[in-house]
């Protein structure tokens, strides 16, 4: 038993909910890549949180290789997002989303 | 020791081997190396065949049937087929002629190929040819020699289409093939009616049940099969394919078109010859169809000028003959008729081919005679074919002719009469035939005189061989009535034991037999008489092309406009209605429905495309809304 099945379950559920609406609502709001970027992150940890404290509160160990994978996951992905925004900044001057417009038919 | 069964299995490997051999070094090998490889890999399959006809020689009469295993091939539900032999007397005796007549037509043909271009391809096909031949004969069950039968049927086709860039020829190869399709089809259901019915495909197992399937239903199998039969072997009314076949190269001409393939449906109704014997209706059809093509094709013939023609009408025509013997539920006569006019067909055959590579290409008979002195190898070997075709004892076709005509006269005196007719009309035109080309003055054109020389030895050796065997051919059936005993019969009549009991025997007087021996032989001398006064002595030539003709004349020389009945009541209509159903469904039905398909899908795509209009933070928008409402959708399922 540890500590931290004496804080409810219902207390991270709520923390992850919030910290992911923040990262769809950063998401759908700004136009800056960088911060869309960061706040897909951020969503990504909201669902880990979730995830660690539902392995500790089931004494479930699964939960918590699942964070590992994702981690790893997300690690990769910040290597090619920042690589594309990188390019993306060399090619338009700006990380505005909104001058990617031409990328249509 | 080796055990008959490998030695079985090798008698058609050897051909395969040869043709997989030869086709796949086409541009690569000589032509001393293409002439060993595909003569020797047929040799040997005689050798086997021989040894394998020994061996059951000494077996008891009524052991002589051995079946042999190679491999179950399919297996589904109730339905299963075996890749196995069958070889008793009847598949041995064809085994031999196949092989036998097969391997001195291959040596003609060295001889005869030599400046081709396509030699190696010629020798590639003519193994396959020989290997099809040979799992036709030797299926134990109605597949395996549906197999051969289909192969014969394309090597058939490559070989007449030979000499591809001449387009007649072609049409002639599409001729024979669409018209064999024709039969196969009735074969075909034929043989998935006997599976309905006796559960089987095998031979052995369908016999056996044949005496339990009602009447009706065996007739209606037999003259299913019998389609099959016409096609291949060139009956009323599937035989227009086989005059058109001589576009091939005449050894191929010999070997398929005369001795083998086209014998193939008689091969097929003596293997079943329990079907027919309990279906008298079919026999009484086989019969009919071939008395009647023996004697229309006969008719033919006599007005044809070109030397092949001639001979492949008279080839209809002694199918008919075996047609004939095999209806009459005589089916050892039948069999001993294939024997010995694959010996005397494929001599007049190989012979004309001398006559015509001699001549560079001529085949007109007109524009030939008086080539006795220039070819007199090929001439005297050719008097013995006629001579045996015509019936002239001792030769080798008088036996068997007079034994169908025998069986004939037993049955019903006006098929006799009409057989004779047809007989007395063979000896006519090949005499014809042969006094057109070897007697009376020189036609031929000065270009082809400068050029006349005796063929080389690879074509006269096979040539003598079969001369022989044209002699002397005939003394493997010698009837009783002359002293004989038949040995042929005496053989092959184990296979036909069971049917024998279902079909009528009469008995004729020796003293009748004797009267009609004699008179179809005085008959014939009359008939070669004629032909020698028309034709030497009158020095009588067919008229010329553009000449005009009696009616009656140029209704035969026109073949009876059979083909252009064909063309007109079968050929033009169809065509009719594929232009028809080409302008309505093809192009309004099934055109529009495609390029309808087509248009919608531009359509769409044009209309959609306007939803990528280029801002992301939409996309995501998009994206997001999706997820939501996936979400959603689930919560409230």
């Amino acid at each position: 038993m540890t500590n931290t099945q004496y804080i409810p379950i219902d207390y991270y559920i709520w923390l992850a909910a919030i910290l992911f609406t923040i990262g769809i609502l950063g998401v759908l709001y700004r136009r800056n890549a960088i911060v869309i970027f960061m706040c897909i992150e951020l969503m990504l940890n909201a669902v880990n949180i979730l995830m660690v404290a539902f392995s500790s509160y089931r004494q479930d160990a699964a939960g918590q290789v699942f964070v590992f994978f994702i981690m790893a996951v997300a690690a990769a992905e910040v290597a090619v997002g920042l690589a594309i925004l990188v390019m993306m900044y060399r090619n338009t001057q700006s990380t505005d989303i909104n001058i990617l417009n031409r990328i249509k038919w | 020791m080796v055990s008959i069964d490998l030695l079985v299995s090798l008698v058609p490997l050897f051909p395969l081997l040869g043709f997989v051999y030869v086709a796949f070094n086409v541009k690569r090998l000589n032509h001393v190396v293409t002439s060993v490889v595909a003569c020797g890999s047929i040799l040997f399959s005689f050798l086997t065949s021989i040894y394998i006809f020994a061996f059951l020689l000494q077996l008891p009469a009524e052991n002589r049937t051995i079946t042999i295993e190679l491999f179950d091939w399919i297996k589904t539900g109730n339905f299963s087929a075996t890749l196995s032999f069958l070889i008793d007397p009847l598949s041995s005796v064809f085994l031999l002629i196949i092989t036998g007549v097969g391997f001195f037509i291959h040596v003609y043909s060295t001889g005869y190929m030599h400046d081709d271009e396509g030699y190696n391809r010629f020798f590639s096909y003519l193994n396959l040819f020989v290997f099809f031949m040979l799992l036709l004969v030797m299926g134990a069950n109605y597949l395996v020699m549906f197999i051969g039968w289909e192969g014969v049927g394309l090597c058939s086709y490559l070989l007449i289409g030979f000499w591809f860039k001449n387009q007649d020829y072609n049409k002639a190869a599409n001729k024979a093939f669409i018209m064999n399709r024709i039969g196969d089809l009735g074969m075909l259901i034929g043989m998935i009616l006997i599976f309905v019915h006796a559960g089987s495909i095998q031979y052995l197992e369908v016999f056996s049940k044949a005496t339990s399937i009602d009447t009706g239903t065996l007739t209606l199998i037999t003259i299913l099969l019998f389609v099959g039969a016409m096609g291949k072997s060139a009956q009323i009314p599937l035989y227009t394919w086989l005059p058109d076949a001589m576009a091939g190269p005449t050894p191929v001409s010999a070997l398929i078109h005369a001795a083998t393939m086209v014998t193939a449906g008689v091969y097929m109704i003596a293997r079943n010859n329990l079907l027919y014997a309990l279906s008298p209706a079919s026999l009484e059809l086989v019969m009919i169809v071939g008395l009647a093509t023996a004697l229309f094709a006969a008719t033919i013939a006599i007005a044809q000028n070109d030397i092949k023609k001639v001979l492949a009408y008279s080839t209809v025509s002694q199918l008919g003959l075996m047609f004939l013997a095999l209806g009459l539920g005589s089916f050892t006569s039948g069999v001993f008729h294939v024997a010995t006019h694959a010996f005397f067909k494929a001599l007049l055959f190989l012979g004309a081919g001398s006559v015509i590579h001699a001549l560079s290409g001529e085949q007109d008979i007109r524009k030939m005679g008086g080539l006795k002195k220039y070819l007199p190898v090929t001439y005297l070997t050719f008097v013995a074919g006629v001579l045996a075709i015509s019936g002239i004892p001792p030769f080798a076709g008088f036996f068997s002719k007079d034994e169908i005509l025998a069986k004939a006269f037993e049955h019903n005196a006006i098929v006799w009469f009409l057989a004779v007719i047809a007989s007395l009309m063979t000896s006519f035109y090949m005499f014809r035939l042969f006094f057109l080309t070897f007697h009376g003055k020189t036609r031929a054109s000065d270009h082809a005189m400068q050029h006349i020389h005796e063929s080389p030895r690879s074509i006269t050796v096979p040539l003598m061989v079969l001369a022989v065997l044209s002699v002397i051919g005939g003394f493997m059936g010698i009837p009783e009535v002359l002293g004989g005993s038949h040995a042929l019969n005496n053989f092959l009549s184990p296979v036909f034991a069971a049917s024998q009991l279902h079909v009528e025997a009469h008995h004729l007087s020796h003293t009748t037999e004797y009267i009609l021996m004699g008179g179809v032989v005085a008959f014939t001398l009359v008939m070669i008489g004629l032909a020698y006064s028309r034709y030497v002595s009158q020095g009588h030539v067919p008229a010329a092309e553009g000449e005009t003709l009696t009616s009656a004349h140029r209704l035969v020389y026109n073949k009876y406009y059979v083909d252009e009945l064909y063309q007109a009541i079968i050929v033009n209509p169809l065509y009719k209605i594929s232009s028809a159903l080409d302008a309505v469904i093809e192009k309004l039905g099934i055109d529009k429905l495609v390029n309808g398909v087509g248009e919608i899908v531009v359509f769409v795509s044009r209309e959609a495309r306007l939803l990528q209009q280029g801002s992301i933070g939409y996309y995501i928008f998009v994206m997001v809304f999706g997820v939501i409402a996936l979400l959603v959708l689930n919560f409230i399922k």
